[in-house]
């Protein structure tokens, strides 16, 4: 083969670019999780771009072409100004932008952070922590100089954003992580050239309970249980066993893999289409269905009793949420 | 002189007890401020949270739910979801820093005409006190 041809046939190959932001890795790894249909992945594609498996440098991606990248995977969320700043330059070196996992379509469990700010996120992690020994009270500054030069830190934000509130988004791929499943379809769509109009959230439109095992009945719950506390793991829907489960409000798409091991869904596949808030349409279904026996008898302070078992209300119905809901952090004065 | 804030409330009335309650404020001439937008629904049970919060988010800064008294619901029971649903709210806007107060929920009737204006004048001065909705955009 002439060397022209070899040439002409590797621009063929879809250019790929990964990247994570405010994430955990698992995204990482559920790229790897796609096994041996990664040789399928690099016979069509080039990866130019992935930190945590190639060595290639900031300034090389800064090197490139506007929209040199075809498509780039981006998951986590928007916590730090290098994120910020990466997220801008790879929107702009690539043609398209998947918004990959729940932290980067909905904010993810960093997201969480946004019940509180900077100043408070600090004071734990560095300051008031009992395992902390920091006499000095040094925390992190965004530039320091020292006798060798300056040294600089990205600044930290005091409200995390999702990805398409910092730049704009393509296609989303929601999921903690997407499922392999979901990663070669969007990869199948991509390779055939078969993607649905931009803006697409890659997912069925039915809820985890559309893929769930569990046979379903009328929904009454008297109280609420955490799963270590039922006496007796009856194989039915978690919700009629008073355990909190967020398939009802959740896209699926996940084939309902934590139902599968007798857990409840979280919701990491984010609302159901058309559904604006996830933890809202939970709250409403769930208080629909709690404490529907006798309830014409109870008193103000027995419902309130009965509501009062939801404790972390936050971090029950926006898990993965908080920074795309309607009230998107807590409001500090 | 600063001009006195005018809370902007909205206001969700049940069809069958509390928009004839409003109306029959309205008939009887009784007087209570301007500050409520009403929006009939067919039940109390047909409010969903994701309603409140999205009128508290596009400009209002209260927000009232207006049903039967229990017992009497059209539907039979969509006024006691209703109740359950706005206190598991209330919960939650109060862990994310929201006054829990703009969220009312109350039983009118269809002759309450007294009581409607009542809870409307006493909820206006409620949120004068509070000052605008912090979620507005």
């Amino acid at each position: 083969m002439s060397k022209e041809k070899k040439k002409s046939e590797l621009k063929k190959k879809l250019q790929l670019a990964f990247y994570w932001a405010a994430s955990c890795g698992g995204c990482e790894i559920a790229v790897l999780d796609i096994d041996e249909k990664i040789l399928d992945v690099i016979n069509i594609a080039d990866i130019l771009f992935w930190p945590v498996a190639i060595d290639i440098k900031y300034k090389d991606v800064e090197a490139m072409e506007d929209n040199h990248i075809d498509v780039c995977f981006f998951n986590g969320a928007i916590r730090t100004e290098e994120q910020e700043h990466i997220a801008k330059l790879l929107r702009k070196k690539s043609k398209i932008l998947v918004s990959f996992g729940a932290c980067a379509v909905h904010g993810g469990i960093p997201g969480l952070g946004n019940v509180a700010n900077k100043q408070q996120i600090f004071d734990v992690a560095y300051l008031n922590n009992p395992s902390t020994d920091n006499p000095k009270k040094i925390i992190p500054k965004t530039s320091v100089n020292v006798k060798e030069g300056k040294l600089t830190l990205p600044d930290f934000y005091d409200t995390v954003k999702t990805l398409d509130q910092t730049v704009d988004v393509d296609y989303y791929l929601p999921g903690c992580p997407p499922t392999p499943d979901q990663i070669m379809t969007a990869v199948g769509a991509i390779a055939e050239n078969k993607l649905p109009p931009k803006g697409s959230i890659i997912g069925p439109m039915k809820s985890v309970c559309d893929e769930c095992r569990f046979e379903k009945t009328e929904k009454k719950i008297k109280e609420i249980k955490r799963v270590y506390e039922l006496d007796k793991f009856e194989e039915k829907c978690l919700l009629e066993q008073g355990i909190i489960c967020l398939g009802p409000a959740t896209r699926g798409g996940c084939d309902a893999r934590c139902l599968d091991a007798n857990m409840p869904c979280t919701g990491c596949g984010g609302p159901t289409p058309n559904s604006l808030d996830q933890g809202a349409k939970m709250m409403s279904g769930l208080a629909s269905i709690l404490g529907i026996e006798g309830e014409e008898k109870m008193s103000e302070e027995e419902i309130q009793e009965l509501i009062d078992q939801v404790v972390d209300p936050i971090g029950t119905f926006y898990k993965y949420t908080l920074p795309s809901s309607i009230i998107n952090r807590r409001i500090i004065k | 002189m600063k001009e006195e804030f005018e809370p902007n409330i909205l206001g969700f009335l049940c069809n069958w007890c509390s928009y004839a309650g409003a109306d029959l404020a309205g008939t009887s001439r009784i007087k209570y401020p301007p500050n409520i937008k009403s929006i009939r629904v067919m039940c109390s049970g047909r409010v969903d949270t994701v309603f409140i919060l999205e009128a508290l988010r596009k400009g209002a800064d209260g927000v009232l739910i207006a049903g039967c008294h229990p017992g009497d619901c059209h539907y039979q029971s969509g006024n006691y979801k209703t109740n359950r649903r706005i206190k598991l709210l209330k919960n939650f806007l109060k862990d994310m820093g929201v006054e829990p107060e703009r969220v009312r929920f109350e039983y009118v009737s269809a002759s309450e005409g007294q009581k409607f204006a009542a809870v409307v004048t006493d909820f206006v001065n409620e949120l004068k006190k509070i000052g605008p909705s912090p979620i507005k955009e």
